[in-house]
């Protein structure tokens, strides 16, 4: 059904083939594939992978280390010095009391880029184990919670993770909460139908007559079976949800001023567009760098673990990578 | 595909009494808050006895249910309270708000399939070729900038450094109707369509690789049949049907999610609205945004997988059980 396939669409575009700056990694049908270009193209998406992880891992590093980076106190106001564009002192300038924006832009990636692991995290564990337990169990369960997640599903875009951190109030934990109500199902749904797929599997049976119990069945044999696709979905979506967060502080309802986060900063700053722009265009950049390292990571793990990439190792005429 | 019409309208049923419930339990979240933002809001003194009492007058009192059941009753002829903030009668001022957020939301469709069929379709034919590149590196960024970077960096270029466009998109007139300066519609439309187009021209890239490498194009292929009539007569048409129902499915989102970039352009539609609401604790407007926001987007989609199902026959006759 279409709800669904688009419902998912969000996996699904972005396994839509474009792998920013890997013009190598898609070719046409009919070429016949030699065993020379997969391995060439395995090599390719495994360099990939190790370069976007190193660029990940340093973004999370200034994240966790950030008090050490500052070079300046990230909320000590000096108003002599207040609104200076960047210059050789002030590397991306002062905001309108004087503090530094690029100690606040590092320590803003505190609130950023943990929070929205954090959140990641949680939608992926809660979502497949909801999802896993459906899959398993069936019936009234199964059910149960599925009209659950459709009626999650039936709420657009931010609309109800708005009304929910207004309702919750203000603060970085809150709108997590918020966009981890809405983000959930889509965990649920994939788990759900993996889950329902490896249930059928020969090896389940002989593993269960082996005399695995259950727990052992789904955590050392499902889990590991279905844990391919769901890793990529998350390693997709935190750039997706990095923007979500950082949108609900620019509305307020997330970071609180005076708490450095990139969102909240380029909103406490709106007024100043005409006559200081950097103390804008400074975070926003920090937001679109580091989205972009993480959604170059995500295509390059979904490249990495694809099936279809596996199958084109294995030498299997597979059509074209879309 | 009458049965198939029913069978999907019964579905909707638990949807939309899910939707009720979620959106009406999460009042109950707010429980006594919302009544302090009333009394609050109305300049009273708030005391225990005085917030009491208001429970009563409102019915919060009497168990979740029977509350529930009145403010569905209320939802169905709407009737759905007044704002704590202007007293005016929620489910009118709602409504009224609601044209400009369609408009925006049109617009920015239109805009979209503009830019993203050419650069999709052009992507595709120059395959791996530096203009495929290029299109898929844009796109690629545009997905990566958050949509309020997006409306402030166009701001600043446009009104600020070039002076060409408004940067307050609608001017309310004294009549409370939003007159609407077609100037300022630009830079909304333009950030809503940057994110929308970069989704897209990914999608029709994909989806007219797909069909090229298909039998039937290199059967044309082998027949002499130009390439351009190819992808007029034949790819153009699968394109098509992907991209209406896509469409049709992101209008809900689109409607959903203007609530920022109407804030920032000031675009007096039902986003704003419900970013005012909700930083007032104008809780009846808030729940009704969310409501309706629901019950709409429902429907929408209900449209989108029906005119699906009419457009692709391969869908009508093989899915319909």
């Amino acid at each position: 059904m279409l709800e669904g396939k688009v419902r998912n669409g969000h996996t699904q575009d972005r396994a839509d083939g474009l792998t920013a700056g890997g013009a190598g990694a898609s070719s046409s049908a009919s070429d016949s594939v030699t065993v020379r270009t997969q391995r060439v193209r395995r090599n390719y998406a495994k360099a990939k992978l190790v370069v976007f992880a190193v660029l990940a891992a340093a973004v999370l590093a200034v994240a966790v280390l950030a008090p050490l980076l500052c070079g300046y106190d990230p909320y000590a106001q000096d108003l002599s010095h207040a609104l200076e564009a960047p210059s050789p002192t002030h590397l991306a300038g002062t905001d309108r009391y004087g503090r530094d924006l690029l100690s606040r832009i590092i320590v803003g990636s505190q609130s950023s880029v943990l929070f929205t692991l954090l959140l990641v995290v949680m939608i992926a564990v809660v979502g497949t184990a909801i999802g896993v337990v459906c899959g398993w169990k069936g019936d009234k369960l199964d059910v149960v919670l599925m009209r659950t997640s459709d009626v999650f599903l039936a709420f657009p875009g931010l609309v109800f993770a708005l009304a929910i951190a207004g309702v919750l109030g203000g603060g970085m934990i809150n709108a997590v909460l918020a966009l981890a109500a809405i983000s959930w199902p889509k965990y649920a749904r994939i788990a759900r139908g993996l889950t329902l797929a490896q249930k059928g599997e020969p090896y389940l049976a002989a593993a269960r007559l082996a005399g695995c119990s259950t727990a052992q069945l789904v955590f050392s044999h499902i889990l590991p079976n279905i844990a391919g696709p769901l890793l990529v979905t998350a390693m997709l979506d935190i750039g997706t949800m990095m923007m979500e967060l950082a949108g609900l502080s620019f509305l307020g309802l997330g970071a609180q001023p005076p708490v450095a986060e990139w969102g909240s900063m380029m909103s406490e700053n709106r007024s100043l567009l005409q006559t200081a722009p950097w103390t804008i265009i400074a975070p926003g950049i920090a937001i679109f760098i580091t989205v972009m390292v993480f959604n170059l990571l995500g295509d390059a793990v979904r490249d990495y673990i694809d099936p279809s990439q596996r199958g084109r190792r294995k030498g299997l005429d597979e059509s074209e990578e879309v | 595909m009458r049965r198939y019409v029913i069978r999907r309208l019964l579905q909707l049923i638990p949807i939309l009494i899910g939707i009720t419930l979620l959106s009406f339990g999460m009042m109950h979240l707010a429980g006594g808050d919302a009544v302090t933002a009333l009394l609050e809001n109305q300049g009273v003194a708030v005391t225990q006895e005085v917030i009491d009492a208001k429970k009563h007058e409102l019915g919060l009192d009497q168990p979740f249910m029977v509350q529930y059941l009145n403010w569905f009753r209320g939802l169905v002829t709407g009737n759905m309270g007044t704002s704590f903030v202007t007293g005016k009668d929620v489910f009118q001022t709602f409504a009224s708000k609601l044209p400009a957020t369609i408009l925006l939301t049109l617009t920015s469709i239109i805009a979209t399939v503009v830019v993203a069929l050419p650069l999709g379709i052009v992507a595709a034919t120059r395959q791996n070729k530096f203009v495929d590149y290029l299109i898929r590196v844009l796109s690629f960024v545009g997905n990566s900038l958050p949509n309020f970077f997006v409306a402030l960096l166009l701001i600043f270029v446009f009104a600020i450094v070039l002076g060409w466009l408004p940067v307050i998109s609608a001017n309310i007139g004294k009549t409370g109707v939003a007159a609407i300066s077609w100037a300022g519609l630009v830079l909304p439309t333009a950030t809503l369509a940057i994110a929308m187009a970069s989704k897209y021209t990914r999608q029709i890239r994909a989806t007219v690789l797909d069909e090229l490498s298909k039998p039937y194009v290199e059967g044309a292929r082998a027949r002499g049949v130009s390439e351009s009539r190819i992808l007029t007569k034949s790819v153009l048409k699968s394109v098509m049907i992907m991209l209406v129902t896509l469409l049709a499915l992101s209008i809900g989102d689109l409607l959903g999610g203007t609530a920022i970039v109407e804030t920032i352009f000031q675009w007096d539609g039902v986003g704003k609205l419900a970013v005012d609401s909700i930083v007032m604790r104008d809780y009846p407007m808030i729940q009704a945004y969310v409501v309706w926001m629901a019950i709409i987007y429902v429907m929408v989609n209900l449209a989108a997988d029906l005119l699906y199902h009419y457009l692709d026959p391969r869908v009508r006759l093989g899915g319909d059980e």
